[in-house]
C-alpha cells in the first residue's frame, strides 16, 4: 500500500482554497489594465518588485491575481463537467448494464463510437456554433467524459446485477427502475466518486486545451489556458507570462492524478486498470 | 476474414454516419447555418442565395439528405476564408502534419515500450519509480504548454533548434517531442502493467523452467504478449494523435491539418470546420480499419469475437 500522498493533498487544498477566495486575496484586479506596469518580471529577477510577485502580462494586469481567478475557473468547469458527463455516463451505464438486451448494444455501440472519434473536435465546433462561454466549455468537455464513465459503470453493473439482493428485490416485486435506484446506484457510488477524481486532471487539461486554441472562457476572463496563449508570443523576452500558469496546470493535474490513484487503490483495488 | 472485413466496414460506416449527423445538427443549434456560413460583408440577397442553393430552405429533414448527398459527392462546403473547396485545403495541408505523425508514434515505441519493460524488472526499485516519475509528469503536462516549455529552452535559451515552422531534420525535433510525450507515458504505463502481469502467467514460468536465458523469455516471450493490451488501444492513439496535432502544429506554426482546424476555430470558418471533422472521421476509421485488419491476420483470436 503506497503512503498518503500528502504533498498532493496540500496542493489540491490550495488550489481550491486560491479559487474560493481569490477576491479576498488578490491585490488587484484580473482585469482592469495597467499599461505603465506591462511585463515586469517577477519578483527574484531584475526588474522585478514585490508589487507584482510574479510578474505582469503585456496588459500590465498582475499574473499571481488572474492565476488566482484562473484556479476558480478551472475548477468551476470540472465541477459542473464531471456533474453533467459524469452523471449521463453513470445513468447510462446502469441502464444499459441493468436491462441488457437491444437497449444495451445500442447504448454500448455508441461508446464504442465515442471512443473512436476524438470528442475534442466536437467541443470546437460547438465553440464556433454556439459561440464560447462557460455553457459551451461544460457541454463540450462533458462529451469528453461520458463514454468513459458509462463503460465502467456498465462492468460494475452487470456484476451486481448477478447478486442475490438483486434476486430478492425482484422477488419481492420492485419495478426495475426502483431497482436500479435503490439497489444498483448505491453500489456503483464508491466506483463513481473514483472515476471522478481520476478524470479531474483530464478535465482541467481538456479546459486549458480548449481556452488555447481559443474555443475556452472568452477573454478577459481569466483562464490558465488563456494565459498561456497570450504569453505565446513573449517567450523569449518575457517567459513568465506563459510558463507559470502552464506550471499551475502540471501542478494541480499531478497532484489530482496522483491522489485519484490512491484513492483508487483505497477504495476500489479491482479498478487499477484504469 | 472477409465476414470480419466487412463487419468493421459496416461500422465504421456507422461511426462515419453518426459524425455527420451530429456536425448536421451542430451547425443547426443556432438556427440557420447560412449565416455561419457567410462572410461578415454579405448582403441579403447573398443570404437567400445561399439558403436557396444548400437546400436550407426545405424541411431538417429535406435538409440533412441534401448535406449527406453532396457529402457523397465529394462536396463538403467551401472555406470561407480561403474561397476554396473545404476538401481541397484539407488535402494541400494533410501530407504535412502525415509528415510529423509517424515519427511521433515511432518515439513512443522507441522509448515507452522498453522503458515499461524495464520498469516492470524493476517493480518498487529506484528505475521503477524514475520511470514512474516521467510517466506522471508526461500525462500532466499539457502538450501546448510543453512544447512552449520546449521552445523557451532549446530555441531562446540555447539556441539550438528551430522554434517552429517546416523545413530540414531539424524543424521536426521539438514539434515530435511535443506531438509524442503523451503517448510515450501512455505507452510506457501500460507496457509496464501488462508486462507485470504476464510476467507471473504459466507460459513464463515454463520457459524459464526449459532453461531459455533469461533475455529470450523477456524480450521474446513477455514482451510479444504484453503488447497485445497496447495494440488493443491502437484507435485510441489515433485519436489522440489527431487531436494532439491540432495542439503542436498551432504552438510550432506548422501548416497541417491541425494548424488549419486551429485557424477554422478562430477565425469561425464553419464550412471548414465542418468538413475537417469528417475528412478526420474519415481518416481516424480508414486507419483503424486497416490496423485491424493487419491485426485480425496476426492473431487470429480476433477474427472469432
Amino acid at each position: 500500500m503506497r503512503s498518503t500522498p500528502w504533498i498532493c493533498i496540500l496542493v489540491i487544498v490550495t488550489m481550491v482554497f486560491m479559487a474560493v477566495f481569490a477576491p479576498l486575496l488578490t491585490p488587484y484586479s484580473p482585469i482592469d489594465q495597467t499599461l505603465r506596469d506591462k511585463l515586469l518580471p517577477p519578483f527574484w529577477l531584475e526588474g522585478g518588485s514585490m508589487k507584482y510577485l510574479l510578474g505582469t502580462d503585456a496588459f500590465g494586469r498582475d499574473i499571481l491575481s488572474r492565476l488566482l481567478y484562473g484556479a476558480r475557473v478551472s475548477l468551476i468547469v470540472a465541477t459542473l463537467a464531471l456533474t453533467a458527463g459524469g452523471g449521463v455516463g453513470l445513468v447510462i451505464g446502469i441502464v444499459a448494464g441493468y436491462l441488457g438486451g437491444t437497449v444495451e448494444s445500442i447504448l454500448m455501440r455508441l461508446v464504442d463510437a465515442a471512443f473512436t472519434f476524438p470528442a475534442i473536435l466536437f467541443a470546437l465546433l460547438l465553440a464556433v456554433t454556439m459561440g464560447q462561454g462557460l455553457g459551451t466549455l461544460v457541454i463540450a468537455i462533458s462529451l469528453l467524459l461520458w463514454a468513459s464513465f458509462a463503460r465502467v459503470i456498465r462492468g460494475e453493473v452487470l456484476a451486481l446485477k448477478q447478486r442475490d439482493f438483486v434476486a430478492l428485490a425482484k422477488v419481492r416485486g420492485c419495478s426495475e427502475p426502483r431497482i436500479m435506484l435503490t439497489h444498483i446506484l448505491p453500489n456503483v457510488l464508491s466506483t463513481f466518486m473514483v472515476l471522478v477524481t481520476l478524470n479531474i486532471g483530464v478535465v482541467v487539461i481538456a479546459e486549458a486545451s480548449l481556452s488555447f486554441l481559443g474555443a475556452g472562457i472568452p477573454p478577459p476572463t481569466p483562464s490558465w489556458g488563456l494565459m498561456v496563449s497570450e504569453g505565446r508570443g513573449r517567450i523569449a523576452d518575457a517567459w513568465w507570462v506563459s510558463l507559470i500558469p502552464g506550471l499551475a496546470i502540471t501542478a494541480l493535474v499531478l497532484s489530482v492524478n496522483v491522489f485519484g490513484d490512491w484513492l483508487r487503490d483505497r477504495l476500489d483495488p479491482r479498478l487499477r486498470q484504469l | 476474414m472477409s465476414g470480419f472485413i466487412a463487419r468493421r466496414l459496416l461500422q465504421g460506416l456507422v461511426v462515419l454516419v453518426l459524425v455527420a449527423t451530429v456536425v448536421f445538427f451542430l451547425g443547426r443549434l443556432t438556427g440557420n447555418p447560412a449565416d455561419l456560413m457567410l462572410p461578415e460583408d454579405a448582403t441579403a440577397e447573398d443570404r437567400q442565395r445561399l439558403i436557396e442553393a444548400l437546400g436550407l430552405d426545405g424541411s431538417l429533414f429535406k435538409q440533412f439528405v441534401a448535406f449527406i448527398s453532396s457529402a457523397l459527392k465529394g462536396d463538403l462546403g467551401t472555406s470561407l476564408r480561403m474561397r476554396q473547396p473545404a476538401i481541397d485545403v484539407f488535402l494541400s495541408r494533410l501530407p504535412n502534419t502525415l509528415a510529423i505523425i509517424p515519427w511521433a508514434l515511432l518515439l513512443a515505441m522507441v522509448v515507452g515500450i522498453p522503458l515499461g519493460v524495464v520498469a516492470a524488472l524493476h517493480r518498487g526499485r529506484l528505475l521503477d519509480r524514475a520511470a514512474g516519475t516521467i510517466a506522471v509528469l508526461g500525462i500532466a503536462t499539457p502538450s501546448f504548454w510543453l512544447g512552449i516549455v520546449l521552445i523557451f529552452l532549446f530555441s531562446v535559451e540555447l539556441g539550438w533548434l528551430p522554434s517552429g515552422r517546416m523545413g530540414g531534420p531539424e524543424h521536426y525535433v521539438l514539434p515530435v517531442i511535443t506531438l509524442g510525450a503523451f503517448l510515450t507515458a501512455g505507452f510506457m504505463r501500460l507496457t509496464r502493467s501488462s508486462m507485470l502481469e504476464v510476467l507471473e502467467s504459466e507460459y513464463v514460468k515454463l520457459a524459464r523452467i526449459k532453461g531459455l536465458s533469461e533475455s529470450v523469455v523477456i524480450w521474446k516471450h513477455c514482451l510479444r504478449n504484453a503488447l497485445i493490451p497496447v495494440l488493443t488501444l491502437w484507435g485510441v492513439f489515433v485519436g489522440n494523435l489527431i487531436t494532439g496535432a491540432i495542439v503542436t502544429e498551432t504552438v510550432f506554426a506548422w501548416p497541417g491539418v491541425g494548424r488549419l482546424t486551429y485557424e477554422a476555430v478562430i477565425y469561425r470558418d464553419f464550412p471548414l470546420l465542418q468538413a475537417i471533422i469528417i475528412l478526420k472521421a474519415i481518416l481516424i476509421l480508414t486507419i483503424n480499419l486497416v490496423v485491424d485488419i493487419l491485426y485480425a491476420y496476426v492473431d487470429p483470436r480476433i477474427r472469432v469475437n
